[in-house]
């Protein structure tokens, strides 16, 4: 069963695509474009559709999905977390 | 088993002017405001004829106005069509939509409120209703290749499902309709931030690829004249932001799944703008969905694919919308919008080509006379866009 996907083999997050994923929880990933699993443990509770980390992330660095640039880390991401508004933004407008 | 799609056809209603349409609607039409109360009365009173009521049309000028009016006039004249009946407070801006319209060749007749008042105009444009809505009720589909096809785009209450399941379902059969002569739209000028270099990169020549980067470039100035801080909860929006889309940049790269591949971007229009060939075009727009779809209707396509992932509930009164859904939450707790359920792509349950191949077929069903879910829901958001204040 598939509890997240991520797009690229090179992207900094997946996307969790089951309800109900609390921290803790063992993760089976599959990598679209390369068509691999991969296993990760959440590290927060995390709802349907948001990102977990797969790369550990500082303030500063550029977040990855689809391989481009999506955003600025704000707040350290650890591997495992929730990330999303409260640790990146956009580096537009 | 993979469709034959070189060989597809679907029944439509082939028009005067040689289009091609897939509904049979007999509107009303205000040129403005003023006139809603009259058109509406009209569509009480004669089954079968549709009022579109808008809340502008008074006090426009320059480009507004020139929106106006080709929004008006394209979805008088767009073939899902079949007859139009006009209604404005004067005979001036009445005659300018009914000659537009009249170009096609199809059935329009225009009425002025100023001096006969509400009373009059409706009887004398039910008159016409009544005989419009007999006329067209006698049209016969007939089969059609589906490169007679124009088929729009536009995504809402997106979130990261889109970009992983319903875009890229769309992107397939795009990249599938795209070879066999279809016409086909997509826009969302800001919704492109991030990625438009890649948009860029898909346009087919230098000129094409020129007139992109401008109507991008032109409309993140109007961003930059009118933001505050930035555009948080507005794109993303709220809903957006809930469904775990993060930046402007992530949703982009998700929306621009919907181009394909590998189909090329033949040409660049401005609002409403109805393409001359066919192809992939690329039209200048709001990102908010029903202006969005407003503007496709009034470019002339027919049949809209609707990817969403929160479940966005809209319609068009003309154009069917095709609602296609990866989102598991959202097929099951707003099923009665969904017409396309890929959920099962995120389930590996589905290959992408097997998706864009369920889309494919509900767009022939849907183009052949099946209601779609907004349509048997009763969505009929009409909703222009403006560039700037009335005089």
């Amino acid at each position: 069963m598939i509890d997240f996907v991520v797009h690229d083999e090179g992207d900094s997050v997946g996307v969790v695509v089951v309800e109900g994923v609390e921290a803790g929880a063992e993760l089976t990933g599959w990598i679209m474009d390369q068509d691999e699993e991969i296993a990760f443990r959440a590290a927060s509770d995390i709802p349907i559709g948001h990102k977990l980390a797969i790369k550990p992330m500082k303030t500063g660095d550029t977040v990855i999905k689809y391989g481009i640039d999506i955003g600025r880390v704000v707040a350290d991401i650890a591997v495992g977390e929730h990330a999303h508004v409260q640790n990146i933004k956009t580096k537009r407008w | 088993m993979a469709m034959d799609l070189a060989n597809a056809t679907f029944r439509g209603y082939r028009r005067e002017n040689g289009r091609v349409g897939v509904r049979n609607h007999v509107i009303v039409l205000p040129v403005d405001d003023l006139s809603n109360a009259a058109c509406e009365a009209v569509a009480n009173n004669i089954k079968g004829a549709m009022a579109i009521p808008h809340p502008y049309g008074r006090l426009q000028f320059g480009a507004d106005l020139e929106l106006h009016f080709r929004t008006l006039i394209g979805t008088g004249a767009n073939p899902n069509v079949a007859a139009v009946v006009v209604i404005g407070i004067e005979e001036g801006w009445t005659r300018r939509v009914v000659d537009g319209i009249a170009e096609t060749g199809k059935p329009v007749t225009g009425y002025g409120i100023e001096m006969h008042g509400d009373h009059e105009t409706i009887m004398r444009a039910s008159k016409t209703a009544r005989e419009y809505v007999q006329w067209a009720s006698e049209a016969v589909r007939e089969e059609a290749p589906l490169a007679d096809l124009w088929v729009s785009t536009k995504c809402g209450e997106s979130d990261t499902t889109s970009g992983c399941g319903s875009n890229p379902t769309v992107g397939n059969a795009f990249d599938k309709l795209y070879p066999l002569g279809a016409t086909m739209v997509f826009g969302e000028t800001t919704e492109i931030t991030g990625g438009e270099h890649l948009v860029a990169e898909r346009c087919r020549t230098p000129e094409i690829r020129e007139r992109f980067m401008y109507m991008f470039d032109r409309y993140q100035e109007v961003v930059e004249r009118h933001k505050t801080s930035d555009l948080s909860e507005s794109q993303p929006t709220k809903g957006n932001i809930a469904g775990g889309l993060t930046t402007i940049e992530e949703k982009a790269l998700g929306n621009i799944q919907k181009i394909g591949r590998d189909c090329l971007i033949d040409g660049v229009l401005d609002k409403a703008e109805t393409p001359d060939g066919p192809g992939l075009w690329f039209m200048d727009s709001s990102s908010a969905a029903a202006e969005m779809v407003t503007l496709c209707a009034a470019a002339g396509f027919v049949v809209h694919f609707f990817p969403t992932g929160q479940g966005n509930i809209i319609g068009n009164p003309i154009l069917p919308n095709i609602k296609i859904c990866a989102n598991p939450r959202t097929v099951r707790t707003m099923g009665e919008h969904v017409d396309v359920d890929v959920s099962g792509l995120l389930r590996r349950e589905m290959n992408p080509d097997e998706a864009g191949d369920a889309l494919l077929d509900m767009m022939i069903r849907t183009a052949n006379g099946r209601l779609t879910a907004a349509e048997a829901l009763g969505h009929r958001e009409f909703v222009l866009t403006r560039l700037y204040e009335s005089a």
